[in-house]
């Protein structure tokens, strides 16, 4: 006898990650569910608001990837106005999003995950953490900061000092660069990429080291969702959509991204706040798809930069050219997106136009509708905005990465939970495990972006009869 | 409210008065706040607009004057012969920063996202007067945006019902558009008889009354968060063009 447990919102501690395994009659687990309680109604609060605010709403409604929310929020109106962005706005807001890339990816490798591959998965807790790392190999640790710094340094240089973030508006950008700032950031470029292959070349040989964890680290066929390049190539900004199955195969390319919900269903389920995406055409739950660096990398043909393209063969060496689909290997792929980000940076710098001056074009609403996609550092964002003919929103919707994943996450928490359960017991060990599965996908939860010490998290066991046998819960 | 004029005959007659504690001279048809503000001696304001009509609404400007228990605005009080007064005190700052409180808490103020962000009077007062937090609740009560204009907007979210849009608009430009509609907590700027902005047949869409408004109230389309910077500058120019009529 299979029960369905609901988990009343209220009951809910808050500030955990609140997870509940299910057992079925043979003691075995049936399913796991990951409660979110993300972006709860956020899509109402943005009703009646002049659509040009929505990039600074959205920024600021998501503290952990705002530049993310920059980025898609702004397309979306780009969409709304219906005119073409000059060149340039186009690169400074690449630019942009691309020193967010480095800035994220090195706050969820060495502030977050590093500690775990360094000190291993049952080091205390009280290790597990980047001031741990400091006592053990504090070059890294240094690097993982001055990566970070770099990024957003980057990004406050564009943005400029003000408290908002409202450098990115519709229709471009608010201010063009200025050739000292431009050379600022070159100088900084170098070392950054020096960092980030110093870090893979780490990370490689600490690998090997992972066997079981990537055997079971949320280890499961999925598709794949990302952006690429009209030619195939790695994207972050622009770009159309690609969807890959787990054998490799391409089944949509070149999808434009205004036509995403004819790829893209959303389901509900009573236990969570969050949507789950779901492959339309697929059905739920079998279109479970994943986004994100390791859903860019397996989808992509090449990245485009040199240093990036050799490491992108190595990733790929990882299955024999199939889609990697150990989400342990996230890691992996966010080192190898450093170093592009690094070099597109340095690229796009380096181009002349760079500086010039028109970076903004002008129009009211001309469309009723707008989209905007974008690759944030955890994978596709979707923005969907309806206007009225005097431009107050009068329906939004947003996908986010965590949405995309959130499927997979609880099949990769199901996984590590199925080996690291025994009986009614919640084995020690399994905490931290879970935990480095839910780090994978870097959800943005608040309580995952803890940068130092560990993530609240509250783990229940029910069996079949509907009776929590065990319980965990680390503060 | 206007100004209170002395009485007797009119002519008019240089008083001495001390503003905090410095001996100042000054024509006794001109207000504290005139004087203070001619001898650099700060007083907050946010109704208050050189080249306006005093309207005395938002209190901010009130003073302490010898002789009196009750704070006096600034901005609607006469100097007198051997007035003392003083701009600054632990009451007074108290009572500034209740005021600005009060206007947090009675409309819905979300300043990140504001198109006056960084350049906001409303905001430039609350850390002038060091208020960190508001003590009230917040009524959160729903306010309409209207869009209706095709170059402007106004958020009612963001009025502080300070009337500078009034009197410019009749004053100035004198096309009378704006009205204050309702009464206390209730009060509402209206375009002609309540209609959308954009219907208004009286507006001339001169702007003067965005340029003017202290806040994210009135702002011009198009514009995203902190982008919005005014320009009252104007005002002194016009009046003085006129020759102060
Ligand atoms: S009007 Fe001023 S105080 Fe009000 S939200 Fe806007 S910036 Fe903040
Ligand atoms: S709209 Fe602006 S100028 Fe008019 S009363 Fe409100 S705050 Fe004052």
């Amino acid at each position: 006898m299979a029960r369905t447990i609901k988990i009343d919102p209220v009951s809910r501690i808050e500030g955990h990650a609140y997870i509940t395994l299910n057992l079925n009659d043979a003691g075995k687990v049936e399913d796991a569910q990951f409660h979110l309680t993300q972006f709860r109604g956020f899509e109402k609060f943005c009703e009646g608001r002049p659509f040009p605010e929505m990039p600074a709403l959205t920024a600021r409604t998501c503290g952990i990837c705002p530049v993310s929310h920059l980025v898609a929020s702004s397309k979306a109106c780009d969409h709304l106005l219906s005119v073409t962005i000059p060149p340039t706005g186009v690169k400074l807001r690449r630019l942009m999003n691309l020193a967010q890339i480095v800035q994220s990816h090195a706050l969820s490798f060495f502030h977050m995950s590093s500690a775990d591959l360094l000190l291993g998965m049952d080091s205390a807790p009280q290790q597990r953490n980047l001031i741990g790392l400091l006592s053990v190999d504090p070059q890294l640790a240094k690097d993982g900061i001055r990566l970070r710094q770099i990024g957003q340094t980057i990004i406050e240089w564009l943005g400029g000092k003000k408290i908002h973030p409202g450098w990115m508006v519709p229709g471009g950008v608010n201010e063009p660069l200025t050739d000292e700032r431009r050379l600022a950031m070159l100088a900084m470029l170098p070392e950054g990429l020096e960092i980030a292959h110093r870090t893979i070349d780490l990370f490689k040989q600490l690998v090997s080291r992972f066997d079981e964890e990537i055997e079971h680290f949320g280890n499961f066929p999925t598709m794949f969702l990302s952006l690429v390049t009209p030619s195939g190539g790695l994207e972050h900004y622009d770009g159309l959509l690609r969807i890959k199955n787990a054998a490799g195969e391409i089944v949509e390319d070149m999808v434009p991204p205004t036509e995403y919900q004819r790829l893209i269903g959303e389901a509900v389920e009573p236990y969570s706040y969050m949507k789950f995406p779901y492959y339309l055409p697929a059905g739920y739950p079998t279109g479970i798809y994943r986004v994100g660096p390791l859903a860019r990398l397996n989808n992509c043909d090449f990245c485009g930069t040199p240093a990036a393209d050799t490491e992108l063969d190595a990733f790929r060496a990882l299955q024999h050219g199939k889609p990697v689909s150990s989400s342990f290997h996230f890691h992996f792929a966010r080192l190898v997106e450093m170093i592009f980000a690094l070099e597109r940076m340095q690229q796009l710098l380096e181009d002349p136009t760079i500086l010039a001056t028109r970076v903004r074009a002008r129009a009211r609403g001309n469309a009723n509708e707008g989209i905007g996609v974008a690759e944030a550092p955890r994978g596709t964002l979707i923005h969907h905005y309806k206007i009225d003919d005097d431009g107050l929103l009068t329906w939004a919707n947003l996908i986010i990465a965590t949405g995309h994943n959130n499927l997979a996450m609880n099949l990769g928490v199901k996984q590590v939970a199925a080996h690291f359960v025994d009986g009614n017991h919640l084995r020690e060990g399994m905490l931290n495990r879970v935990e480095a599965v839910i780090r994978c996908y870097d959800p943005c939860l608040s309580c995952a972006s803890h940068a130092v010490g560990q993530m609240p998290l509250k783990i229940q066991l029910i069996d079949a009869r509907g009776v929590v046998v065990d319980e965990l819960v680390r503060d | 409210m206007s100004r209170v004029q002395p009485p007797g005959p009119h002519k008019i007659r240089v008083v001495t008065l001390q503003i905090d504690g410095r001996d100042i001279g000054a024509r006794e048809d001109e207000t504290i706040l005139e004087v203070a503000r001619e001898n650099d001696i700060p007083i907050p304001t946010l109704c208050y607009l050189e080249g306006l009509s005093t309207w005395g609404a938002c209190r901010l400007c009130v003073v302490e004057i010898e002789g009196t228990t009750r704070p006096q605005s600034a901005c609607s009080t006469c100097v007198a012969e051997g007035m003392k007064v003083i701009t600054n005190s632990e009451r007074l700052e108290r009572y500034r920063r209740t005021i600005l409180e009060l206007l947090f808490a009675e409309r819905n103020h979300v300043c990140s996202v504001c198109v006056s962000n960084g350049h906001c009077e409303l905001q430039q007062l609350a850390t002038a007067c060091k208020m960190d937090h508001v003590r009230f609740k917040y009524r959160n009560a729903p306010y309409q945006v209207d869009p209706s204009h095709d170059l402007f907007r106004v958020d009612h979210n963001r009025c502080v019902l300070c009337t500078r849009c009034l009197r410019v608009c009749d004053e100035i430009e004198g096309a009378h558009t704006w009205d204050v509609m309702g009464r206390g907590v209730e009060c509402l700027l209206i375009t002609d008889l309540k209609q959308p902005w954009g219907e208004s047949q009286s507006c001339t869409s001169c702007g003067k009354c965005v340029q003017v408004c202290p806040t994210g109230a009135l702002t011009k389309k198009g514009t995203a968060a902190g982008e919005m910077e005014k320009h009252g500058s104007f005002l002194v120019y016009l009046t003085e063009m006129r020759g102060n009529r």
